[in-house]
Order: structure tokens, then C-alpha cells, then sequence
């Protein structure tokens, strides 16, 4: 549906978007994730129209769209800030683009109610924006911008100004509108339990490149780079060395000792990095083979149905360990955490983040 | 053709648009400033004859003109310095307290911004003719005080629009008295507002014509004299001083704006 | 007991808001009161004022001489503030947005003029354009022309220096209305289709209407009055209400007739500032 070929974008000597390629399919709902200034809105409105890509091109269905106005392109957009008009009503504002269409003022008026129906806003079309609260100034931005039926909704942190609440329904909803419609989504957001909930794939930015593309169960469970790992969910991150290797199982030294990972394609002194889930991490009070890491219980917090705790090593890193509510842990007791050689993940760091971990193993 | 090379295109017009308006602003300007070189002694000196420094010596010799300037800057900084000292009281007073006929106080402030000033000067010379307040340097600087005392009000009212009443608040509350809240606090955060007002204010009174010429008596003004000279064609030495006062200002906003680009910095390299 | 007086607002407000309300009464309520007055008044063989109840000054404004001035003023100012908007709108958008980065230069360039009195650049242009003048030396130097051409003194010079002059008081409001424009709601608008006519039409235009109503007033209004501009550029032969004023305000002339003819001067404006708030336009940026 949209394809992102190559897509480079610098402002003078500030290099936003890196040699940026990505695929977006029909009908699905594709989020780019990433943390502010990652260059994950300059995509999003170069693909808009409303920036150019300073090389590289962007096609929507096959055709070239770099010479496109942003008024020729079958895209719309819902604005981080709504960008409603403030002198027209909710009638007028959802029925701008059809008006810019020069659609008959018959149609435009059923389209238009029909549109607000489906938002859940039938009944508000007399408002100004003024008199709307933010969730309903929402779905007016929203209806505004599918009313044309574009091949493609871009949306650019749309939930962002919302509260916890209501971000929850409109995300929601948000999913409930997509797969009815069927149009192709294009969202743009920071935050990452709000891409793993409501996307078919996530693509990951990180400083202006693609760090990975992946259903949200990749993602979460495969992180591909160290980044991908602490940027989506909470990890504890090891790296060290390969040390010994049978059949899966790998041996890996890290500055507090040595644990065990499972995985193919890794040689012997190798730099990788392990990346565990909290809730994955276990515990044991005597040690456990081939873990020779232990720590002190520093802290528990008993949220709900979870228990999550922090065990500090002996180098002073903290792992986080998280399990369903049952037996507390002996607090400023001495644990050996360690898990299911499979359930770690690692990692092939790439060549910035190589010398960071010779660092830390030479201080081991 | 290609959508970046239209945007330059649209983009090179609207430069060039934009360089004709100010040729438009400044080709007088260049003009004055041609003909204080011209060294031509005839009236009504518009003919070119050649290159001269000579009218910026004549003129410190031209005293009821030196004498014009300085009635014009005495006259501009009197009343800037009144116009803000009370339109910086009304405007404070009118913001923190509410009292009747506010409405009314409101209305007096917009006419003498919005009537033609022609009537604000007719209006004031009744009023000095049937109170005997001699014409001269006093009524033109209670004249020019009267039509700035609105514009001061208005530009620290824009900056007072956005100012949090809870900071004063908080700092009575911690035991300052209101001379020292307002000394403190309000007048800080006014000072944009203050300052701005009171540029405004000495603009408008240096530049004025209408009002000055009903109420000034015998006195004279820069701008009177030029009225006065231009039935006979304005002697190059007016544009000598032209071209110094506009020299001076250039200086002055270039100071300035450099002032202002260092303190910038300074509030930066604090906050880093 | 003392703290509570202190306590009390009284004091301080009266302090504060006294010094401004005795001032606008003595400098500006009673003087225009007296003005009002006076427009019903007469006066004696000598010139002076005379008390005594008449309609005389406002039925001698009707003498077809002073009509036809009336219509030429108000002609004048209108083409110049037609000239001022037409020129001024895209002017500040073009400082205001499309080279945003320069902006704050760019506007102190609109306002430095302002700073050279404003009766010496009006005879910059005099000298530009008289027979003698730069660009009719131009024109006769590229053959365009054989003989001088008179720009000057008459009412298209007039309102050229109108339109010069009140210049700054069209672009400042403009400016302030468009810089406010939101980019997001004018990329929300091409973005649903709308060609940049369409946007300036149904988005910028009515955003930046009270700015365009402001910048009007502020160059109509001052327009009737600025007699010294068409003294200057006109020559005699485009006088507006403010001449007319002026000439009975000269020592030994007819004030109750002057204060008539001010009087008709302050109804023209009450009359459009009514309209402007009746447009929605806010009395404060007539102010800044």
C-alpha cells in the first residue's frame, strides 16, 4: 500500500531520517514506535506531503507521490493537536473535505452525519470545537479526516493529549473503526503498550533509523537489537562473552558471573548481549546449575495480583523479577535469579554498542 | 514541473515581493538622506550639485533648528516618563481591583486611540485657551502625555493577560507587604510591557505633528519645523539631522537587539 | 485595627487608578464636551466665541463645497486602505510565515521608517516624484517620456502618501493575526484537499478577519484627519476633513464651525468602531 524506499530527510547539517525503508500493507494497522525525536513524525509527514524527503521516495499504490501536493494525495491525517478549525462547527468541519471535493450538498450531508454516527458523535453536529471536550474534539479530528475515505489515515500521536482513561476507549475504538473500515493506518506514537494493544505490526525508529519491524509479539518476545529490548517492556539486559556452547545451550560470562541462554548461530568469544523479561526471571535460594550470579533482595512492591521485586548483584546492577503474588521473598536475603535457558534472548549487538560491552567485560 | 522547484520559485517571488515593499518603506528615506549630501545652495535645493559634507556642519550652526530638536526630545522624554508612571498604575489598578464606572475609565482610554487625531488636538487647544495654561512646552507635554497614557495601558494590559495572579499571591502569603510585591514581583514580570509602552510612547511623541500643531503657542518641534520649512523647500540641513536621528535609532536597535541576543543567552546557560 | 486598613483595597486602588481618571477627564472628556458645546455656538464680528444656542455651523457643512470634500475624503481613504490591505496582507504572511526564521528583523524593518518623522520622508517623496524629481529625470533618460510628467498635487499622490504613512498600522495587526494562525489547521486543510485558495478562503480568511478589520480602521480613520499629507502631496487639491478643520482652527477663524466639523469627524468613527465590534473586533488590538 505505501511503500518507503530508501528515505533520507536532513534539516541543514541534522540528519532526522536515516536511509529509511519500510512496506505498509493493505488494511493493516502499522505503527511506528519510538521515542521523541526519533524521526518518527517527520516520516509520518513526509508521507502527509507536508515535508520532502531530501532523497530516496515514497510510493503509494506503485505511483511516486513526490510530486504530489498534499491536496492530491489519497492520505489524510488526524493531527497530534487536533488542528480542528475553530470558527466552523462539527457539521462544517467534518464536511470540509468533501466540500474541497465539490461533492453535492445532498450527499455531503448524509456522508457527513453518517460519519459523525459511526464516531459516536450524532447529535453534536451544531457544536463549535470550543464547547467539545478533548475525547469528543478527538473523534471530530478523526471523522474530518476519514470522511474522503483516504487509502491510507496517518495519525500522529492522536491519544496523546488524553487521559489515561479515555486513551484506553479511544484505542479501543480506534481498532474497532480500522477493522471496519478497512482502511490502511499509519499511526505514530511513543508509547508502547499503546502499539503492542492496538497494531497488526510495529515498526521501531531509533535516531532516524528502523531498528525493527515485527508483530507485536515479535517484538516484545524477539527484540532484535538492545534498544528494541528496554524500549518495549522492562528487560534486564546482560552482555558478556560466549564462553562455552552445547547443542542450544549458551554459556555466557558477564561481569557478576556466568548464565545460561539458548540460541544458534553464536560462536565462542562472541560479544552478545541477554536480554531477560522480568516476569520470566527466577529465583532460587540455593545456587542453581550453570547460574553463578547471586544478589540481595533489596525491595518488593505487591502490585494486585503481581509481585514484583528488585534483586541487586553483587556489581550493583538491579535485576527486576516479577511473578504472581505467592511467597514473599526473604528481604536482604541472599538469592541466585536465573530462568529457562530458552526463555532469554540474545542478541548480536551491532558495532556501537560492540565497544561498550568490551568495556564492561575488561572491568569484570 | 517538479515540487520542489515550484516551492523554490513561489518561494524566490515572495522574497522579491517582500524586498519591493520595503523599497516602497525606504525609498523616501534614501532620498533625505541623497540630498543632505547635495550641495546645492538655491532653493528650493532639488537640483543636484555635487557631493558635500557641508549641511552637517551648517547644521549646529542652524540654532532655532538645534533648538526644535531639543524642545522635541525634552517634550518626548517628559512625557514618556509620565504616560508610563501613570499608565502603569491604571493599568495594575485596573487589573487587580474591580470597582464601578471601570467601563467608563475603558472608554475614555480608547477615544483619544481611535478619533482622528486632528480633533484630540482642536479639543485640547479649546481646553488651553479657556484655562490660560500658557501654549508652549508645558501644553504640548501635557498634550503628548494625554494620547500616550492610552497606548501605555494597552501594551502592559497584552502582557498582564498572561500573568498568574497565584505567583503575587504566594509571595504575600509569605509575608511581603504590597509595596514589595509590587516592587518585586509585579513590575519584573510587567517590565516587557512597561518598556515596550514606553518605546511606544517616546515613538509617538517624537513623530508628532497634528496634535503638537494646534497646542504648541510659539514653541517649535522638529516635525513643526519641517512643516514650517517645507512651503519653502526643506533646507538640505533638516535632512542633515534626519539622517543623524535615523542613524541614531539604527544604532540604537541594533544595540539593543544584540542586548537582547545576550541576555537570551545568559537565561540559556543558566538553564542548562 | 490599622492592619485591617492596610488590608483594605480602597486605598491602593484609589491610589493607582486616581491619577488616570483625573487625567482623561480634565485632557479628554471635558475638552471633547467643550468641543461639543462649542459646534452649537456662534460667534461675533471679532472672531470669538459666542454662547448662544445655533444650528448654523452644522446647516453651513451642508454647502456643496464642503460635501464635495467629504466625498473626496472619504474616497481617499478608502483607495488607502484598499492599497494598504492589498499590498499589506500578503506582506505579512510572507514575514510572518513563509520566512518565520527572519521574522523579528524583518518586522523592525517595517518599523524603522516609522522612527524618521513622518513629514520628512512624505517630502522624500515629493522630491521623487516632483518635475525635477528622480523618477521623472529616469523617465526622460530612457525615453519612456519627452516632457516632465506632474505626479504630484492631486488626489493619487494624496493617497499614495496616505497609504505610505498609515502603512505600518495595516501590517501590525495583520501580523499579529497571522503569525497566531495555527500551521497544523492550514496542513489539516490542504491535507483534506483544499488547494492554497481554498485555505486562504475558508481558513486563514476568517481567522484573520479581526486583524484585516483592525488594520482597516487604523488606516481609514486617521485618513480623514491627516491634512498635512495632502498639503504636502496634494497640493490643495485633495483635501480631506482634517484640512477643512484645520483652516477654522487658524487663529481668527470660525471654531464653533471647526468644532462642528470635528464633531462630524468623531460620528464617522464611532459609527465604524461600532461596526468593527459588531464584526467581533476586539477594542485591544486597536491598541498594540
Amino acid at each position: 500500500m505505501v511503500q518507503i524506499r530508501n528515505v533520507n530527510k536532513s534539516y541543514g547539517s541534522n540528519h532526522v531520517v536515516k536511509n529509511l525503508s519500510l512496506d505498509v500493507y493493505e488494511g493493516e494497522f502499522l505503527t511506528i514506535l519510538g521515542s521523541s525525536g526519533c524521526g518518527k513524525t517527520t516520516t509520518l509527514r513526509m508521507v502527509a506531503g507536508f515535508e520532502q524527503p531530501t532523497s530516496g521516495e515514497i510510493l503509494v499504490q506503485g505511483e511516486n507521490i513526490a510530486n504530489k501536493e498534499p491536496y492530491e494525495r489519497d492520505v489524510n491525517t488526524v493531527f497530534q493537536s487536533y488542528a480542528l478549525f475553530p470558527h466552523m462547527t462539527v457539521f462544517d468541519s467534518v464536511a470540509y473535505g468533501l466540500k474541497m471535493k465539490k461533492v453535492p450538498k445532498k450527499e455531503i450531508h448524509t456522508r457527513v452525519l453518517e460519519m459523525l454516527e459511526l464516531v459516536q458523535l450524532g447529535g453534536f453536529e451544531k457544536r463549535m470545537p470550543a464547547q467539545l471536550s478533548g475525547g469528543q474534539k478527538q473523534r471530530v479530528a478523526i471523522a474530518r479526516a476519514l470522511i474522503n475515505h483516504p487509502k491510507v489515515l496517518l495519525l500522529d500521536e492522536p491519544l496523546g493529549a488524553l487521559d489515561l482513561k479515555l486513551r484506553k476507549q479511544m484505542q479501543l475504538e480506534l481498532k474497532r473503526l480500522q477493522q471496519k473500515l478497512n482502511i490502511t493506518f499509519l499511526y505514530v506514537t511513543h508509547d508502547q503498550e499503546e502499539a503492542l494493544s492496538m497494531s497488526d505490526r510495529i515498526a521501531v525508529m531509533h535516531d532516524g533509523a528502523l531498528e525493527q519491524v515485527g508483530k507485536p509479539k515479535e517484538i516484545y518476545e524477539a527484540p532484535q537489537s538492545k534498544f528494541v529490548a528496554t524500549f518495549i517492556g522492562e528487560t534486564n539486559l546482560f552482555e558478556g562473552v560466549v564462553r562455552g556452547l552445547r547443542d542450544h545451550l549458551v554459556s555466557i560470562a558477564v561481569e557478576s558471573g556466568t548464565i545460561l541462554g539458548s540460541g544458534e548461530g553464536f560462536a565462542e568469544n562472541e560479544m552478545i548481549a541477554v536480554s531477560v523479561r522480568p516476569e520470566r526471571m527466577q529465583y532460587s535460594l540455593t545456587p542453581v546449575e550453570g547460574f553463578t550470579i547471586e544478589g540481595i533482595v533489596k525491595e518488593q512492591v505487591y502490585v494486585g495480583s503481581v509481585l514484583k521485586s528488585i534483586i541487586v548483584l553483587q556489581n550493583g546492577y538491579e535485576v527486576k523479577l516479577e511473578r504472581l503474588a505467592g511467597e514473599m521473598l526473604p528481604i536482604n536475603g541472599t538469592v541466585y535469579p536465573y530462568w529457562e535457558p530458552k526463555d532469554a534472548r540474545l542478541i548480536h549487538p551491532r558495532d556501537q554498542e560492540f565497544f561498550s560491552a568490551v568495556e564492561n567485560v575488561k572491568m569484570a | 514541473m517538479c515540487r520542489q522547484t515550484k516551492e523554490k520559485c513561489a518561494h524566490n517571488a515572495g522574497a522579491v515581493y517582500c524586498g519591493l515593499i520595503y523599497a516602497f518603506l525606504f525609498l523616501p528615506i534614501v532620498v533625505i538622506v541623497i540630498n543632505s549630501f547635495n550641495a546645492t545652495n538655491t532653493k528650493p535645493y532639488l537640483t543636484w550639485k555635487g557631493f558635500t559634507l557641508d549641511w552637517y556642519g551648517k547644521l549646529f550652526q542652524n540654532s532655532a533648528l538645534l533648538d526644535s530638536f531639543q524642545n522635541t526630545i525634552f517634550i518626548a522624554v517628559t512625557s514618556t516618563l509620565l504616560s508610563t508612571f501613570i499608565g502603569t498604575l491604571a493599568a495594575v489598578g485596573m487589573y487587580k481591583y474591580k470597582f464601578r464606572g471601570k467601563n467608563i475609565i475603558d472608554g475614555l482610554l480608547y477615544i483619544p486611540v481611535v478619533i482622528p487625531e486632528i480633533v484630540l488636538g482642536i479639543s485640547l487647544l479649546t481646553l488651553f485657551t479657556n484655562t490660560n495654561i500658557p501654549r508652549g512646552l508645558l501644553s504640548l507635554v501635557l498634550a503628548h502625555t494625554t494620547f500616550c497614557i492610552p497606548f501605555v495601558i494597552f501594551n502592559i494590559r497584552a502582557r498582564l493577560d498572561g500573568y498568574d495572579k497565584s505567583i503575587e499571591e504566594a509571595f504575600m502569603d509569605l509575608g511581603a507587604n504590597r509595596l514589595t510585591t509590587f516592587l518585586r514581583i509585579t513590575l519584573p514580570v510587567l517590565a516587557p510591557g512597561i518598556g515596550g509602552g514606553a518605546l511606544l510612547a517616546f515613538t509617538l511623541s517624537i513623530d508628532d505633528v497634528i496634535v503638537s500643531y494646534f497646542t504648541n503657542g510659539l514653541t517649535m518641534t522638529f516635525p513643526l519645523k519641517v512643516m514650517e520649512s517645507i512651503k519653502s523647500g526643506v533646507s538640505p540641513d533638516v535632512n542633515a539631522l534626519s539622517t543623524l536621528i535615523l542613524l541614531a535609532t539604527m544604532v540604537i536597535v541594533i544595540l539593543t537587539q544584540s542586548n537582547l541576543l545576550k541576555n537570551l543567552r545568559k537565561v540559556l546557560k543558566r538553564q542548562s | 485595627m490599622i492592619k485591617q486598613r492596610f488590608r483594605s483595597n480602597a486605598g491602593p486602588a484609589l491610589v493607582m487608578i486616581g491619577p488616570v481618571v483625573l487625567w482623561l477627564a480634565f485632557f479628554v472628556a471635558i475638552p471633547l464636551i467643550y468641543v461639543l458645546v462649542m459646534s452649537f455656538c456662534g460667534i461675533d464680528k471679532n472672531y470669538n466665541v459666542i454662547f448662544r444656542f445655533t444650528m448654523g455651523n452644522y446647516r453651513r457643512m451642508f454647502d456643496i463645497d464642503y460635501v464635495e470634500i467629504y466625498g473626496q475624503s472619504i474616497l481617499i481613504a478608502f483607495f488607502s486602505t484598499v492599497i494598504c490591505l492589498v499590498l499589506g496582507y500578503p506582506f505579512s504572511f510572507l514575514i510572518a510565515r513563509t520566512f518565520r526564521s527572519k521574522k523579528t528583523i524583518l518586522y523592525m524593518m517595517v518599523i524603522i521608517p516609522f522612527w524618521t518623522n513622518s513629514l520628512i520622508r512624505l517630502y522624500g517623496w515629493r522630491t521623487f516624484l516632483g518635475t525635477n524629481g528622480l523618477l521623472n529625470k529616469l523617465l526622460l533618460t530612457l525615453h519612456i517620456t519627452s516632457e516632465p510628467i506632474q505626479f504630484l498635487f492631486n488626489r493619487s499622490a494624496t493617497i499614495l502618501g496616505m497609504a505610505y504613512v498609515l502603512f505600518p498600522f495595516m501590517v501590525l495587526p495583520l501580523y499579529t493575526a497571522i503569525e497566531k494562525l495555527d500551521q497544523a489547521q492550514l496542513e489539516a486543510s490542504a491535507d483534506l484537499g483544499a488547494h492554497f485558495r481554498s485555505t486562504f478562503l475558508h481558513i486563514m480568511l476568517p481567522q484573520t478577519a479581526s486583524g484585516i478589520f483592525s488594520g482597516c480602521i487604523m488606516v481609514f480613520i486617521p485618513c480623514l484627519g491627516y491634512f498635512f499629507v495632502s498639503d504636502i502631496l496634494g497640493g490643495g487639491n485633495a483635501d480631506v476633513i482634517g484640512n477643512l478643520i484645520q483652516r477654522q482652527f487658524q487663529s481668527g477663524n470660525n471654531w464653533p464651525l471647526g468644532a462642528a466639523l470635528s464633531i462630524i469627524l468623531i460620528v464617522i468613527t464611532l459609527l465604524l468602531v461600532k461596526l468593527y465590534q459588531k464584526c467581533g473586533g476586539d477594542m485591544q488590538s486597536l491598541g498594540v
